[in-house]
């Protein structure tokens, strides 16, 4: 029963892999997709509209450095048009700056992950993540429709 | 047959006189006009400049200062290429020898000192139903900001497009002068708001469908449209289930604060640098803004173009 169930899990994680590789546009969009929402559950803390939750804190942090490894790769040459992406041709086209702010955001998330321990510490270190947002979405993503 | 030549000849001729009269540049103030020069106040500018968006297009591109404001960006469109003008304190490249009456004229006439349209590029529709008290500080305020050297580039327009006389016609269907004023059967925080909308941050200039002569149409006010470049989509903000209808009032005030929108996404495109204007007003402005535009009943937008 185990071994079939880790032969399902491996299967999974191939499947999972091979998609990653041949869909490059689809894995960044659920990637980016997780980060938002994520990020939407911290928003309504931010807002006073929930109260604060260290899981959900972390949880929002730990997606934002997942993306930031995940996706510099998920560009490939051959994935500029397509798939309903929102990536615009700037991406390509100044390829190392789009890298480095990915570093800068995986960097930032992983400080502020080793910094929250509870809401005042929240309130000092995430202040200013959702500025790495905007920054690369003013540059490189289209408008949202 | 010459009779007929010499009726055409002379129909031409009224016809351009007419379109030379109608076509008229009409500014508001003498451009020595010293009252405009008095009682200015640059800290009530700033806000002006803040909720006007100013930056947004003067601020010179590739560099962080928001305030340096070289001009440069280029608006991209249908007619050609709008390149925005220098309008920092330079005396030669910029608007440094303006008076307060000239930056009247500019914002609320869609008219130069030299008595030349400008394009409707330059929201002049929206600036005109402002309060020109608030456009003189607005000028108080530009004085105390850095000059920076170097004119913008001309603007690169197709014919008929580049003809500044066309503008004039263009305004006499376009272009509402009348001012705003308060409805009191609203709220003041929603008549605040609408201010700050209809006659500064010029919400509707990108979030309208527009016709073939890049007129805003009415029924699609706020409902969003293509954008100036013809490729991408600026979405609805009426209370329309594809608009806003979901947002609450703090949905809108903190997306125009932080540029995060409630579903944990961030806007995209040219509102980022909007979103930096709006983070510079104080929180009851941009509460107000979201009482105005949470108000809005909603509209079908105009039909978007099928995806690729």
């Amino acid at each position: 029963m185990i071994r079939s169930l880790l032969a399902v899990g491996a299967l999974v994680c191939g499947i999972g892999a091979v998609l990653a590789q041949s869909d490059p546009i689809a894995t960044r969009k659920a990637t980016m997709k997780k980060v938002g929402e994520a990020n939407a559950e911290v928003t309504k803390i931010n807002k006073g509209e929930a109260p604060f939750d260290l899981v959900k804190v972390q949880a929002a942090l730990t997606a934002m450095q997942g993306a930031a490894k995940a996706m510099p790769a998920l560009f490939p040459d051959n994935s500029k048009t397509g798939g309903d992406t929102a990536a615009l041709p700037k991406v390509w086209e100044t390829k190392a700056d789009f890298d480095a702010r990915w570093e800068k955001l995986g960097k930032e998330a992983a400080v502020a992950a080793a910094a929250i321990k509870d809401e005042a510490t929240f309130k000092v270190a995430y202040a200013d993540m959702g500025k790495n947002c905007g920054g690369c979405h003013e540059s490189y993503r289209k408008k949202q429709q | 047959m010459r009779r007929f030549l010499l009726f055409c000849v002379l129909f031409a001729a009224a016809a351009a006189a007419e379109f030379w009269w109608l076509s008229a540049p009409a500014p508001v103030f003498a451009a020595n006009s010293d009252a405009m020069e008095r009682g200015g106040d640059a800290s009530r500018g700033k806000l002006i400049f803040d909720a006007g968006g100013c930056a947004s297009c003067h601020a010179a591109p590739g560099q962080e200062d928001r305030l340096a404001l070289g001009g440069g960006y280029e608006l991209k469109t249908a007619f050609g290429s709008f390149f925005a003008p220098n309008i920092s304190s330079h005396p030669d490249d910029g608007i440094g020898r303006w008076t307060a009456a000239d930056l009247v004229n500019a914002m609320q006439a869609g008219v130069s000192p030299s008595g030349e349209h400008y394009f409707p590029a330059f929201p002049y529709t929206t600036y005109a139903h402002a309060k020109p008290d608030d456009i003189r500080d607005l000028m108080f305020y530009l004085r105390t900001l850095a000059p920076v050297p170097g004119k913008s580039k001309p603007h690169t327009l197709g014919f008929p497009f580049n003809v500044r006389r066309g503008v004039g016609m263009w305004k006499l269907a376009n272009f509402d002068k009348a001012p705003i004023t308060a409805d009191p059967a609203q709220t003041p925080e929603w008549n605040r708001g609408r201010y700050l909308a209809d006659a500064l941050g010029h919400c509707a200039e990108c979030h309208s469908g527009r016709d073939f002569m890049g007129g805003i149409v009415s029924k699609f006010r706020y409902a969003g449209g293509a954008d100036p470049e013809g490729k991408d989509w600026v979405p609805n903000i009426t209370q329309h289930k594809d608009g806003l209808l979901a947002w609450s009032l703090k949905d809108i005030s903190w997306t125009l604060k932080t540029g995060e929108t409630p579903d944990g996404d961030s806007v995209g495109g040219e509102m980022n640098k909007v979103v930096k204007n709006m983070a510079q007003l104080p929180d009851a402005d941009r509460d107000a803004i979201a009482v105005y535009i949470k108000s809005l009943p909603g509209l079908d937008g105009p039909p978007k173009p099928p995806k690729k």
